[in-house]
């Protein structure tokens, strides 16, 4: 009941907030007009050639345009249906639905949150932790770009590319406390961490003047292409602290609990290996050779790391499985993730390799001998795949794939150890160290608070039952 | 009459189904079951948990006889059912008291 008249509360709150910022945001701001044609006979040459400078932009924005909102569609992808999949198959049948529904909630809530001030504490230049409130309700965010963040395409075209990174990253959370959260805690959860933990995060990495930011002025610059650090080591280091706090399913790890169906699994593994595209080579911002490059990159990592875990399985169990290498082929994208707009092919077969068998020894030894309930592995995968991955790309990064660090006389820079850069490694430990202490912190501080507000876990009779049926009045197989 | 139930493995189906039907065995009832006898189960692995999986897939078949077609049903089943290996199933043989036809009432024999 309380409950009820708290939702209805703030929805009124929200809704009447969006009204009184419709009519205070000035309308979107227009496509710049042309230059007015000449009264007669031949144009200027300066005319003619400001009207060919404006073509040549154009033609600019619409390639990088185009291949961003593929881009942003793509990531979308990634979390429904890829995500929702590859988790969906890997819990029991009573509780398909629910962790289905964990997935779809967030890209609907984090949308709202986004929209309101999400964007805008992640991006709107601010403190060195945290953006400003200036963007709130995407004041200014229309058809002319940001110049700082990418000055060829619509800063909303920007903007709605980010928030399918807010919106995937406490998705992947959703793996640790699978088959026992209340879907309202979920929910207050989710809200409050993507306030408290993803955009301050995003901001520091990503945001102008962020601490760790490597081009737009940070203290300690370190490199992650499409959010190592903002991504994959707050979600799967959250999700470890959710496991934690939760504590183990019902008669886990006594009673057998295999996935309900892998075939579910490997539909969304693949999805999530085609998204990445999207999540990876369009965090080139623009569709030229960085975006080429990050490609290859994303794409060698997976597969190696698929090839890495089925492997490192072959030779322990005596057998690959099919689980085995679509976990893999995740473990390398998510640690190529950070290295991918910055290392050459190789490297990041490199990487992929050591990825897979590391999440694999994770998932696998260290779990096992710590007894934790990550249930779906989201830590083993995203926090450990991601830790290296940030970490392996101080090693591998090269000037000769993205000369984003330039000397006093403006030639590029060495980016990373490889490079003859071993100072980069301290930049990226400081950026791992951040991300840990930001999401074990914040986690614990909101699980703490919706624990007390609502209690986190469902009662023992509804866990037996399953989530489909006790917080959502359906099943996901009927006969 | 007689109701013979067999529980078989999945891969002989097809063969006991034909062999039935060629004695003149009309009527079946087919269900895929889990269960145990003396086979021991085997294991999976999913992300390093091993799961010793004791409840195998097999095939059930019902079917219900005049007393003239029971022996060579069984015989039937035995024969083509076998691989020599534990787990090829058994079959148990009941009686039945009556059979009814739902569409007309016919009752006994004649409604098989």
């Amino acid at each position: 009941m309380r409950l009820r008249v708290l939702a209805a509360l703030v929805w009124l709150v929200l809704c009447s907030i969006c009204l009184f910022a419709q009519t205070a945001v000035p309308a979107a701001q227009t496509s710049p007009a042309n230059p007015p044609a000449a009264p007669s006979g031949l144009e200027p040459v300066e005319m003619r050639l400001a009207k060919l400078e404006q073509a040549v932009t154009d033609a600019r924005t619409s390639g990088d345009n185009a291949w961003m909102l593929v881009s942003s569609a793509l990531v979308l992808m990634m979390t429904g249906p890829g995500l929702a999949l590859f988790y969906g198959g890997l819990v029991r049948r009573q509780n398909a639905l629910a962790t289905m529904m964990q997935s779809f909630t967030l890209m609907a809530l984090i949308t709202i949150l986004w929209a309101i001030f999400g964007y805008s504490l992640a991006f709107h230049g601010g403190t060195r932790f945290i953006g400003g409130l200036g963007s709130a309700f995407l004041r200014g965010v229309g058809a002319a770009p940001d110049l700082d963040y990418a000055a060829t395409i619509p800063q909303q075209t920007f903007m709605i590319f980010q928030l399918m990174f807010a919106i995937i990253t406490p998705a992947l959370i959703c793996g640790a406390f699978a088959e026992r959260m209340k879907f309202s805690a979920m929910v207050v959860f989710m809200a409050l961490w993507s306030v408290l933990v993803y955009d301050p995060m995003a901001h520091m990495v990503w945001g102008k003047g962020g601490l760790l930011n490597a081009s737009l002025g940070g203290v300690f610059p370190a490199l992650d292409f499409a959010g190592g650090t903002v991504v994959h080591i707050t979600s799967g280091v959250s999700a470890l602290i959710c496991a934690l706090y939760l504590g183990k399913r019902l008669g886990y790890p006594r009673q057998p609990m295999p996935p309900h169906s892998v075939v579910l699994s490997f539909v969304g593994a693949c999805l999530l290996w085609v998204g990445w595209f999207g999540f990876n080579a369009g965090s080139a911002l623009s569709a030229g050779s960085l975006a080429s490059s990050a490609f290859v990159a994303t794409h060698f990592g997976a597969a190696a790391a698929a090839v890495g875990w089925a492997g490192a399985e072959w030779i322990r169990n005596g057998k690959p499985s099919v689980l085995g290498a679509i976990s893999g082929s995740v473990a390398g994208l998510v640690a190529i993730t950070p290295a991918s707009g910055f290392v050459s092919p190789m490297s990041a077969l490199l990487i992929g390799l050591v990825a897979g068998v590391v999440c694999y020894l994770m998932v696998t030894k260290v779990k096992a001998a710590f007894g934790y309930d990550d249930s779906l592995d989201a830590f083993g995968v995203h926090g450990a795949g991601g830790t290296v991955g940030a970490l392996l790309t101080g090693v591998f990064a090269t000037r000769a794939v993205n000369p984003i660090f330039k000397d006093s006389q403006g030639h590029a820079a060495p980016v990373g150890l490889v490079d003859g850069n071993p100072h980069q490694l301290l930049n990226q430990f400081a950026a791992v160290v951040v991300a840990w202490a930001l999401a074990i912190v914040g986690s614990w501080i909101i699980l703490k608070v919706v624990d007390l507000l609502l209690g986190l876990r469902v009662s023992e009779e509804e866990e037996l039952q399953g989530l489909d049926l006790t917080q959502h009045g359906e099943e996901a197989y009927n006969l | 009459m007689k109701k013979i139930e067999a529980i078989i493995q999945p891969s002989r189906f097809e063969a006991v189904k034909d062999a039935l039907h060629e004695i003149g065995v009309d009527g079946l009832t087919v269900l895929e079951v889990r269960g145990h006898g003396r086979q021991k189960g085997h294991t999976e692995f999913y992300r390093g948990n091993e799961y010793t999986i004791d409840l195998l897939p097999k095939i059930k078949i019902e079917t219900v006889l005049p007393d003239s077609l029971v022996d060579a049903a069984v015989q039937a089943i035995l024969k083509t059912a076998r691989t020599g290996k534990i787990g090829d199933g058994k079959i148990f043989l009941s009686n039945v008291d009556e059979a009814i036809r739902i569409r007309n009432e016919e009752r006994g024999e004649s409604a098989l």
